[in-house]
């Protein structure tokens, strides 16, 4: 694998990064360590816990998957949770990713990605300014953050603890004059404080990909071929009612929304049976409008990208 | 001088009838029992001495010889005290011992004592022909269920003597009349709210005889529905009920689950317990373990991935034989464990998985993956089912909504069951769980519309042969409980709402 080393001024080296420098001195980064091919910068950052929830993950994917899919390059930090979830989504898109680490690039952490990173160095890039083996320290990440935040036009929030480094991540882009974006969370959930104050503070609440129009000038080139959809189009038409079930599914779309919804509550909602729900649901999701996740939660299928 | 009396030993479920034989002779008083004797029974020589003595009667001070034949067959316990005694006895008197069994343990002052196993013991002897049997009074209820032998209680040495020289007449005790009481520890299904798919579930895990995993956080239910699930069980018939009863007497916990109780068991064990507790096993002559105990009932293994991996792997034989064999340096005995498997598991290591507030799981999809396999994939081939069980919000708990109770559930189920019988008559199948892959086209007659939804399944989540003979065993399941002949669309698809994650 061939790693190159990039130095102000020098071939290759992402202009972006200067901005640091401009903030303040302190801030400069000296050189970075590069593996693969290093996409189209700034890109877009996707940022958020590590300990995800099942539906922050999937939001991550999506977003990686949105942004990936119209040529805008996702940069995020390889974490667990929704970290590695916007890098996949990306890739799964035929889309360019870059990650940022905050250990040398011959070191395998997070242990588990390691068929992640492969990907990564195929069909994207990995960046860091750590040398070759030096360990994934504590303080490493909050100043990685910083490169993070540099490398992008918009930083996206997912599911952000209040003491999380996302959030470090966008006070990075906040002083660099990035723009921030935050995904609204479920204010029942714990853990998801964060990212909601980040809304409250006057960060832009991000709900599709059109939320970044006017910072990505070549969104206007239309969705690439092999995505498949309309990015604007309202969900209700996406999922469409499975064939065949007719008036009642075309009513469990509607009950069950963007979101994942117990199965107990639509049982509520359209007055089915435990089995009658089973058979209708069971139908739907072998049509692939919908389908089930663990702890008996009902989520419709959006798009291509979705089905398992 | 040689006297006989009659016994029993116990291997496994089996009883093993044992005639003792007393020679007293001439010689250096001393006393000495042979025949492949354990330690316990060693130590009659004690308690028979000192019991004979204290009843009244002479010990006589010379050579005497006990055999318990036949002298290959391992024995165990104190049960052999009183056939011994009155065996001695019956040198020097005139007694009618002949077709007459005896089991009990003797106490110093000539009292008798209560064993365990005294109802498989007299089921043996009354297949082997023997007429008459003299129980420690604690244990005549039980040995009375038998049907065929006549059966005396006695307190003490002396009475059974007296009964036997024909000087005390003791009427025989009355059978008890089987059924009555309720199982304790069980739930009506109409005291759970709301968990409509996993009480959907249950049903048909109980018409069909089919295990079935629960996965939900803690405090959602899953405890309280599995014990409501022992009542959806149909009665056991009479010899069924001998047999669950015969193997918690062989335990000594009758106390637990009275011998007349025709209900299914129901046993919880924790994940705590040794693996001869939960398989069979102990020092000694294997005793029969919780799956035995649960015999022709209900498993219940809460938190199953809690469960030491060994024993999980321990339970395949007898979730696929229907027994367990238990194998000892002096003998292998089998027992029955024909049970339903109901298993219970947080999702992931903190339980929260699937949850949308308060504290939502943030387990990595890994640690999920990793804890979630901890149950092998033999025993999720084992396992039909799988349902979640979710915490429910207040509004669900307490919508006005009216739940079935058990009793009409199990008319269902009974009803279920039944179709299966008849159908299974043929092939040796009697319930929907037990149907092998090659048997199950035959008895499923899928309609088109089934056969439909199936490829289409397949071709959809990749399913391997043994997820779609899950599938098909439940969709059967499901067909009976509904009255239908054939499996059609609508049952494919729930049984497929049903059938987890398979791996």
């Amino acid at each position: 694998m061939s790693r190159r080393l990039l130095v102000p001024g020098g071939a290759g080296w992402p202009a972006p990064l200067d901005d640091l420098d401009e903030l303040h001195p302190s801030l400069r980064v000296a050189s970075v360590w590069v593996e693969g091919e290093l996409p189209e910068l700034p890109g877009v950052a996707v940022v958020g816990a590590r300990r995800a929830t099942p539906v922050g993950r999937e939001v991550a994917r999506r977003i990686g998957a949105e942004l990936g899919g119209r040529g805008v390059t996702v940069v995020s930090g390889f974490a667990e949770g929704i970290d590695a979830a916007a890098h996949r989504g990306c890739l799964a898109a035929g889309g360019r990713t870059l990650a940022v680490l905050g250990c040398g690039l011959a070191v395998p952490y997070p242990r588990a990605h390691q068929g992640l990173r492969t990907e990564l160095s195929l069909r994207g890039a990995l960046m860091t300014e750590y040398t070759a083996w030096d360990s994934p320290l504590r303080w490493h990440f909050p100043h990685r953050n910083r490169i993070i935040a540099a490398l992008a036009r918009a930083v996206i929030v997912v599911e952000a603890g209040v003491s999380s480094g996302a959030l470090s991540t966008a006070r990075w882009a906040a002083d660099l004059g990035r723009e921030v974006l935050a995904v609204p969370a479920s204010i029942l959930a714990d853990g998801n404080a964060g990212s909601n104050r980040l809304l409250r503070d006057g960060a832009r609440p991000y709900l599709d990909v059109s939320d970044l129009a006017d910072l990505l000038p070549p969104l206007d080139a239309g969705p690439t071929p092999g995505d498949g959809r309309e990015p604007s189009e309202p969900p209700r038409r996406r999922g469409g009612a499975a064939p065949g079930q007719g008036a009642l599914g075309a009513r469990l779309l509607d009950v069950i929304g963007a979101e994942a919804v117990p199965r107990e509550l639509v049982a509520h909602a359209l007055g089915l049976g435990a089995r009658d729900l089973a058979v209708l649901v069971g139908e739907m999701e072998l049509g692939g409008s919908v389908r089930t996740l663990p702890g008996g939660l009902v989520q419709r299928v959006h798009g291509p990208a979705g089905t398992r | 001088m040689v006297a006989t009396a009659i016994s029993c030993a116990v291997q496994g479920l089996a009883g093993v009838p044992v005639t003792v034989e007393v020679d007293v002779a001439n010689g250096l008083p001393s006393f000495t029992i042979v025949g492949l004797t354990d330690r316990a029974i060693q130590e009659a020589r004690e308690r028979v001495r000192a019991a004979v003595r204290n009843a009244g009667f002479e010990f006589p001070a010379r050579r005497v010889t006990v055999n318990l034949a036949p002298a290959e067959v391992p024995k165990e316990g104190s049960g052999f005290d009183l056939a011994i005694a009155l065996a001695l006895l019956r040198t020097e008197r005139e007694m009618r011992l002949d077709d007459v069994a005896c089991i009990g343990e003797l106490a110093l002052d000539g009292g008798v004592r209560g064993v365990a196993g005294v109802l498989p013991m007299a089921r043996r002897l009354a297949a082997s022909g023997v007429r008459r049997l003299i129980v420690p009074a604690e244990n005549a209820s039980e040995a009375a269920l038998v049907e065929g032998i006549s059966v005396v209680g006695v307190e003490s040495l002396a009475v059974a003597a007296a009964h036997l020289e024909g000087r005390l007449h003791l009427e025989p005790v009355a059978a008890p009349p089987l059924g009555g009481g309720p199982v304790p520890g069980a739930l009506d299904l109409a005291t759970v709210r709301g968990q409509a798919l996993a009480k959907r579930a249950l049903e048909i895990a109980a018409a069909g005889r089919h295990n079935l995993l629960m996965l939900g956080p803690p405090g959602a239910g899953k405890t309280m529905l599995a014990r409501a699930f022992a009542g959806l069980l149909p009665d056991l018939g009479p010899d069924d009920a001998l047999e669950v009863a015969a193997l918690y007497s062989l335990r000594g916990r009758l106390a637990d689950r009275p011998p007349t109780s025709l209900r299914p068991p129901f046993r919880s064990p924790h994940h705590s317990v040794s693996r001869a507790g939960l398989i069979g096993g102990g020092a000694g002559i294997a005793q029969p373990g919780e799956v035995s105990l649960a015999h022709r009932g209900v498993l219940f293994l809460d938190e199953i991935c809690e469960f030491p991996r060994s024993h999980l792997e321990a339970l395949r034989q007898p979730l696929e034989e229907r027994r367990v064999a238990v194998a000892r340096v002096r003998a292998t005995v089998v027992f029955p464990a024909e049970f339903v498997l109901i298993a219970a598991a947080n999702p992931c290591p903190c339980g929260h998985l699937g949850e949308l507030s308060g504290p939502v799981c943030r387990c990595p999809e890994d640690a999920i993956t990793r804890y979630q396999s901890r149950l092998s994939g033999p025993m999720r081939d084992r396992i039909d089912m799988m349902v979640e069980v979710p915490r429910l919000g207040g509004e669900a708990l307490l919508s006005g909504s009216v739940e079935e109770p058990t009793a009409l559930v199990r008319g269902r189920v009974a009803a279920a069951q039944a179709r299966q019988s008849e159908r299974g008559a043929a092939i040796g199948v009697t319930a929907n769980a037990l149907l092998r892959g090659d048997q199950l086209l035959d008895v499923c007659r899928l309609d088109p519309g089934a056969r439909d939804a199936l490829t289409a399944a397949g071709e959809r989540w990749q399913l391997s042969a043994r997820a779609y003979h899950r599938v098909l065993r439940v969709g059967r399941t499901i067909a009976d409980l509904a009255g239908e002949e054939r499996v059609g669309r609508d049952a494919v698809i729930e049984a497929f709402q049903l059938r987890g994650q398979a791996p």
